[in-house]
């Protein structure tokens, strides 16, 4: 595996927001997934629940809801917009104040033609889905006290509204509320609280489920307005209620972190009749609320407060055991947050509202493997840069010699230039920048630090020139598909040649920088590419996608190497296939050009390209063994991945020019302990 | 062996009355429950012992009511017989031959004439492996019956109870073991099995315990280790099954029972709660707490209104309405073990051993019933595995019974031994024992053995520790308090060498302590060294005084192998013999003592003399195991056997524990006899409960029921009718001018009513015998004649006064017999 320095660094204090709502798209199996700062990420469940797309939040933005029409994604929050989004360009389409104070829910009927939210002024307004636009419709009944949840029923004819000690059933057409239903407090010292009924779901039968602040996931007919049964699942609030497609399923998230399963079941066994809504399975996968739930076709769906996404698979869809059917945990996002300086040893950590500029440590020890060397000069913080507006950063980029720096909101692109000399730093904002150069989706710097690539709509890459004191539009490179979807990843090469793009369409486009156009497209691959690099000497393009596929393309020669041939022949190992997280960075052994470092969120890889590919048969994980092994046997066992799992919690691992390693770790546990405390539970024994 | 056979070796009393789940009967007034060979059947109402159903000729392992006929049930045995009884009169009705020995019974009313049974895998003799199988019972008349076709339902199944169970309308069977629950349908003939993970890295133990299914929809209850209870639905797929969890015990579910409607789901473990889930608000639960000990079965009667627990100490529980406590049924309590020896109360002949934690049981042997727990520790018992808790390890009674003394102690790992000697002083008001003196830390180290000085003069105990000391303890009188207390007035030791055992002689003026391998003789007067015994190699381990004739002689027992018995006139050994013996106990009414001897891994009985070279007795091979315990009881009545084998049993009765804590005993053929004799007696009119009330008051309407029935019933009081003698046809047939004279007549005729003498009577047995069967046709038709049959009574009493009426029934009717036989010589 070889010897290296390590920077094990953990002074990025990245802390991810808490989830508040969840949409599923079952058409194109998307989830959508708004944060607490109003950022929202969008999930690709066909391709390994990979995060394609990110639109950054902004301050003065909350979003309470989210929903699908169609293809077209809508929020609503409480400042009182709704706002659709432009899933191409990564921003809010437009915004529209609703004029009913803030909003708490926003729901679309199954036909996509309306939309209805539920107002703090107890009305809920009806808007009428057109073309490129929404616009207000009518209002229905005003009920006194707001609407805190919604839900249409699937013809269509009635909406359920969850309100304060309250349910009530509104007839579309005519506006008018036809049903009242009375939602009990809870008991003891609670009574005198009012029930704040979180979410309701109308099933098609006219059966109403509410969850409610006392605890209770509780059964209506609608029909008739009468309670049919009461589960009563926590002490603290029911918060979310998702219903499976076929209605057999209801599955409540509560504050105390769990999601609880009813299930639609007839009493005795071969019958259809009398079926009862049972509770069934309970799953902990959350410390704190669980705020979002869906549960789709295979899988439940939870996030709350702890900000990580579970995504809990049922485990009687599933044939047999597979990939699909393990438990999956998304906790950091799936691109790059740090930029590393490779030859000045700088690291730049994006944060929504800020950017963090550190010097990495100094150390001239020498020790044994695994050995903590004493370090000659601490690392330290060099920069604090605070974004202007309101918008929160969606990407930034360090030139790899340390003198240029980047990042790019919705509204604006901006470039400093940095000045290190011994221990004084100077930044300076370059003022004048291109007209077209107005906000980007991906930032990238060549390797000569001459030149900044910015990724702007339509998979369009601008190039900009950068001499000293100034930047210059050099040119667009457009791509031949005409794609519209945004780019996601780029990488250029060492030599200043060559600069690759990846879109959300899975299309990676090479451009020659020399002739500024277009020198080739990688052959599509059905998954999205989640990191890339270009090879230093070979100028080989390395790229893995969210499939953990890996692939290997000569750019010079137009087709994939022999060595990636060689892998696909024989196939990736069900050990590396089986991992839940996605490779995030590729970078390359200036000194050993067989050697290609990736990392994904539990491990880093060293991919020797020179040793023989492992079969399904042997040992994936043998760094152990091969240390226990004598000096004659080892070479026997060795395979081309070697894998680390040393540092764990990753979201940065890079190989600096002094053949030095870079690990940025977020433990979660950190991550933890600056979450708010969770609802009091009583422990048994305590 | 031969010449013993008159000597058994039985069970009696003390018998695992919570081995099997009871059965509660239909009406609610007998509960049915496994114990040792015999099924017993106990009272609801009045938590008495009614009969017991005996036969098995080994121990019985479960108990179910016939689901076709309500008063009937079924028994399985290790014996490889399942048993059709009928339990309120104790009648064997069948014995159904498996020929493998049975571990539990299900049976479904679904499946009539089936019973499913849990044998032996056939072809894995040796090994652990269980299937369950499905016995055709066959219809046949014969009292035994062959009943060897098996056809297996589910293989590898647990051999608990408990660990099957029917679900709706025996639709099928669950059936769990280990990690898995298995679903059998009959209809189709297929199982579905579901397994979990062990679960162990997360802490939790999902192995199951036991299984119970609604009766009337399709859900199954499981209980697991960790305490969780699952409830399985839709497990008629193989992937869309699902289940829901429930969670209270912190401990492994025991046991879990649906109530005949389904309504509620109880359940037990450990903390010896009852917990009572509300099926269809499973957050809903109540708790009938404190129930004294674990619960490992419970049974609900078939109408719903009685509950029983079954107890790990031995312990029926029945509970009335799911709130109440309304009977306890009490066995011999067998805890975790037994560290005082066996003692008799001399007061009420009771055996006294340790009972629940805690606390000393006194146990009538003769009645087989618990007669009180004496709580010695008086600390809270907490409910927990691993706790180091104080428990009784010694006692010791008074000659005479009004003191006795305890020794508790706790010995926390790693920490100091904490021990407490307690003496409790016999009160006539309460009629029980009251805490006179507490000593804590009585000696250093633990306390080795304790007994009570014999003599009538003085009460002393005497402690032996480990600490190198002996302790003579007195009561110090104080004239100006109503009650002394104890206080040390004698610490003696030898050479600091640890005393082992120590034992008085029959009169208490001798005291001797074995120290290791020397044995201290003193004088309890004046504390003095008398002399010191040794006969080395070996420390000693057990030593005993001689009674009555042979009160000369010292007994002692020594680890390496050896028996001695020095003479104490003489001050030397008498005789010595190579001998294991692990227990050696003194019959305090004869000379007679009983040495328990192990020997390859079997434990072997010698009773003797200590004057006589000869044992009395021997008994090779009495059980597996080292024999721990023993103890002469006295008998309530003197058997008079005059043979030499079965003479040493005639004042008391040797009882003693084997290793799996069963009570064994020895009895004579005479003995039996008799039991069977008194147990024919007391056969009483079973629907009222056997109380001693009962038997007061049932005797006596017993009589006056009898009285009835010779008034009323016609048939006993049968007689000539006047119209039928010989003498009236006579009367009748006679001219009237050829008749005597009437005053002749009237003799004639009041002699002809008089019951005939046996002479007489032969002569008239023919046409009488017709007439009988007329009468038993025509039985209806006699109620009229009544009060004609009962005027006519008096004088037929009269005439033969030493027959009792059945007797003379059964007379007459050989008579009859016997003049058809004749009449049918007569008329060929």
């Amino acid at each position: 595996m070889g010897e290296f320095k390590v920077h094990r660094v953990r002074f990025f204090d990245y802390m991810p927001t808490a989830i508040r709502a969840m949409a599923f798209n079952a058409h194109t199996e998307r989830l959508a997934l708004a944060r607490m700062d109003g950022s929202v990420e969008i999930f690709n469940f066909t391709d390994h629940y990979f995060q394609e797309k990110v639109i950054p939040g902004k301050d003065s933005r909350s979003i309470e809801s989210l929903c699908w029409v169609g293809g077209r994604l809508f929020s609503a929050g409480l400042n009182g917009e709704i706002a659709e989004y432009d899933l191409e360009n990564l921003r809010p389409k437009y915004s529209l104040e609703a004029y009913g104070g803030p909003i708490w829910t926003i729901i679309s009927n199954t036909q996509g033609t309306q939309l209805a939210i539920g107002c703090e002024d107890g009305t809920v307004k009806l808007f009428e889905v057109l073309e490129e636009h929404i616009q207000f419709e009518r209002n229905l009944d005003r009920q006194k006290g707001r609407i805190i949840s919604l839900s249409w029923h699937p013809s269509g004819t009635h909406i359920a509204a969850g309100m304060m000690d309250m349910i009530r059933v509104f007839d579309v057409p005519t506006g008018h509320a036809v049903q009242r239903l009375l939602v009990d407090r809870g008991f003891g010292g609670s009574k005198s609280r009012e029930t704040v009924v979180w979410s309701v779901a109308f099933l098609s039968d006219h059966t109403v489920v509410s969850g409610d602040s006392a605890g209770k996931v509780q059964v209506w007919d609608g029909h008739t307005g009468t309670l049919v049964k009461t589960h009563l699942v926590t002490k603290w609030d029911v918060l979310a209620l998702s219903v499976s497609k076929d209605e057999s399923s209801v599955v409540a998230g509560t504050s105390e972190g769990t999601v609880i399963q009813f299930q639609f079941i007839a009493p005795t066994l071969h019958q259809q009749q009398g079926k009862e809504w049972v509770r069934t399975r309970t799953f902990k996968n959350h410390t704190h609320d669980v705020r979002a739930l869906a549960e789709i076709e295979t899988a439940i769906v939870s996030g709350g407060m702890d900000t990580h996404l579970v995504v809990r698979p049922l485990l009687e869809k599933f044939d047999e055991k597979s990939h699909a059917s393990g438990l999956r945990k998304i906790h950091f996002p799936h691109r790059n947050l740090v930029s590393c300086a490779k030859k000045v040893g700088l690291l730049l950590f994006q944060f929504p509202g800020q950017l963090e500029l550190w010097r990495l440590g100094d150390s001239d020890g020498h020790g044994k493997p695994g050995d903590r060397l004493p370090l000659e000069r601490m690392p330290e913080k060099l920069l604090l840069l605070k974004r202007k507006g309101e918008d929160h950063i969606c990407c930034s980029a360090l030139s790899s010699c340390g003198g240029w720096l980047a990042y790019s909101t919705v509204s604006c692109v901006r470039i400093y230039r940095l000045q290190t000399d011994n221990n004084n730093i100077s930044i300076t904002k370059v003022s004048k920048l291109p007209k077209a150069l107005h906000s980007a989706h991906q930032l990238c710097f060549s390797s000569d630090s001459s030149k900044m690539f910015a990724a702007s709509s339509q998979s369009s890459v601008l190039v900009i020139a950068l001499t000293q004191s100034e930047c210059k539009y050099v040119h667009t490179l457009k791509p031949k598909s005409g794609s519209r979807q945004p780019i996601h990843l780029m990488t250029t090469s060492v030599d200043g040649k060559w600069l690759a793009a990846a879109n959300s369409d899975c299309e990676i486009h090479v451009y020659n920088l020399q002739k500024l156009k277009l020198h080739c497209i990688v052959p599509v691959y059905g998954s999205c590419p989640s990191a890339m690099g270009i090879h230093p000497t070979t100028n080989n393009l390395t790229v893995v996608h969210a499939d953990q596929q890996l692939f290997e393309y000569s750019i010079v020669e137009k087709q994939y190497t022999d060595w990636s041939r060689k892998l696909q022949k024989q196939g990736l190992h069900n050990v590396w296939l089986d991992r839940d997280t996605p490779v995030t960075h590729v970078t390359f052994n200036s000194k050993n050009p067989n050697q290609v470092v990736l990392h994904d969120m539990h491990m880093f890889c060293i991919i020797d390209q020179s040793l023989p590919l492992p079969d399904q048969k042997t040992q994936f994980y043998n760094q152990m063994t091969l240390r226990s092994l004598s000096e004659q046997e080892r070479p026997s066992h060795l395979h081309a991945f070697k894998i680390c799992k040393t540092f764990q919690d990753l979201l940065c691992v890079s190989l600096l020019d002094d053949q030095s390693l870079v690990v940025v770790e977020r433990p979660l546990l950190a991550i933890t302990s600056q979450l708010p405390a969770p609802v009091r539970q009583k422990k048994f024994a305590t | 062996m031969v010449e013993h056979a008159e000597i058994r070796m039985v069970h009696r009393g003390g018998s695992k009355i919570n081995f099997r789940e009871p059965v509660i009967t239909n009406d609610s007034r007998f509960l049915l429950c496994a114990a040792g060979e015999s099924v017993n059947v106990y009272s609801t109402s009045t938590e008495e012992y009614v009969h017991d159903l005996q036969g098995h000729t080994d121990l019985v392992t479960g108990v179910v009511l016939n689901p076709s006929n309500h008063l009937q049930v079924y028994s399985c045995s290790a014996d490889g017989t399942v048993r059709l009884w009928d339990f309120t009169d104790a009648i064997l009705i069948k014995t159904f031959i498996i020929g493998y020995p049975i571990y539990s019974i299900y049976v479904s009313e679904k499946h009539g004439g089936v019973v499913f049974l849990v044998v032996p895998m056939a072809d894995y003799k040796s090994s652990e492996l269980f299937q369950l199988v499905a016995v055709h019972l066959p219809h046949s008349g014969d009292q035994e019956v062959e009943a060897r076709e098996l056809s297996a339902v589910l293989c590898d199944v647990s051999p608990h109870a408990g660990a099957a169970s029917f679900g709706r309308e025996g639709e099928y069977i669950a059936s769990v073991k280990g990690l898995q629950l298995e679903v059998f349908f009959f209809k189709k003939q297929k199982s579905y099995r579901f397994s979990l993970k062990s679960g162990m890295k997360k802490g939790a133990k999902n192995a199951f315990t036991c299984v119970s299914c609604h009766p009337k929809e399709d859900c199954i209850a499981t209980g697991h280790e960790d305490g969780k209870i699952r409830m399985w639905r839709n497990f008629n797929q193989k992937k869309e099954y699902t289940y829901s969890t429930l969670h209270w015990h912190h401990g492994a579910v025991n046991t879990l029972c649906f109530t005949p409607e389904g309504t509620n789901l109880l359940s037990g473990g450990i903390e010896s709660v009852l917990v009572h889930w509300h099926y269809t608000q499973e957050n809903q639960k109540d708790f009938l707490p404190r129930l004294g000990a674990a619960i490992t079965h419970i049974a609900v009667s078939p109408d719903g209104s009685l509950f029983s627990t079954s107890h790990s100490d031995n312990k029926i529980t029945i509970i009335q309405s799911c709130v109440k406590v309304s009977a306890v049924i009490q066995g011999l309590v067998k805890g975790d073990g037994v560290w005082t020896n066996l003692i008799i109360d001399p007061r009420s002949k009771a055996l006294v051993l340790n009972g629940k934690p805690g606390h000393l049981q006194f146990y009538s042997l003769h009645r087989d019933k618990q007669l009180y727990n004496l709580e010695i520790v008086q600390q809270e018992y907490i409910h927990e595995e691993g706790l180091d808790q104080f428990e009784v390890v010694n006692a010791a009674f008074d000659a005479r019974g009004n003191w006795l003394a305890t020794v508790e102690e706790r010995r926390k790992k790693g920490a100091e031994l904490e021990i407490t000697l307690k003496l409790w002083a016999y009160d006539e008001l309460t009629q029980s024992f009251v805490l006179n003196t507490t000593v804590t830390a009585p000696h250093e180290d633990q306390i080795t053995a304790m007994f009570f000085s014999p003599s009538p003069e003085t009460t002393m105990l005497v402690t032996t520790s480990l600490d190198g000391h002996f302790k003579a303890w007195l009561l110090a009188d104080h004239s100006d308090a109503n009650e002394g207390f104890w206080a040390c007035d004698f610490v003696g030791g030898y050479h600091l060498l640890k005393p082992g055992c120590c034992s008085f002689s029959a009169d208490g003026s001798l005291l001797s302590v074995g120290f290791q391998e020397v044995v201290t003789v003193w004088s309890p007067a004046s504390w003095e060294l008398l002399t010191t015994l040794s006969q080395p190699p070996g420390a000693i381990r057990d030593l005993c005084f001689g009674r009555l004739s042979c009160s000369k002689y010292l007994l002692g027992a020594s680890t390496k192998n050896q028996l001695c018995c020095w003479n104490l006139l003489t001050c030397s050994l008498e005789w010595s013999t190579p001998m294991d013996v692990s227990l050696l106990q003194a019959d305090p009414l004869s000379e007679n003592m009983a040495a328990f001897c192990s020997q390859s891994g079997s434990s072997d009985l010698f009773v003797f003399k200590p004057s006589e070279p000869r044992p009395l007795y021997s008994q090779k091979a009495l059980c597996t195991g080292k024999v721990q315990h023993a103890v002469f009881a006295p008998r309530d009545q003197m058997l008079e056997s005059c043979e030499e084998r079965t003479q040493w049993l005639n004042r008391s009765q040797l009882y003693f524990f084997t290793q799996h804590m069963d009570l064994l005993t020895f009895s004579t053929k005479t003995e039996e006899d008799r039991l069977l004799a008194s147990s024919k007696q007391l056969m009483v009119d079973d629907s009222v409960a056997v109380t001693p009330f009962y038997l007061l008051l049932g005797k006596h309407r017993g009589q006056q029921l009898e009285k009835q029935e010779a008034l009323t019933n016609p048939m006993a009081e049968r007689t000539q009718l006047p119209q039928g003698s010989i003498a009236i046809k006579e009367l009748l047939h006679t001219p009237a001018h050829v008749l005597p004279s009437a005053s002749f007549l009237c003799a004639m005729f009041v002699r002809s009513l008089l019951i005939s003498s046996s002479s007489a009577r032969e002569e008239k047995e023919h046409e009488e015998g017709e007439r009988e069967k007329e009468e038993e046709d025509s039985e209806g038709e006699a109620d009229p004649r009544l009060g004609e049959s009962a005027a006519w009574g008096p004088p037929e009493e009269f005439g033969a006064p030493a027959l009792t009426k059945a007797q003379e029934r059964e007379l007459r009717k050989v008579k009859t017999f016997d003049h058809s036989w004749l009449s049918s010589l007569l008329d060929c």
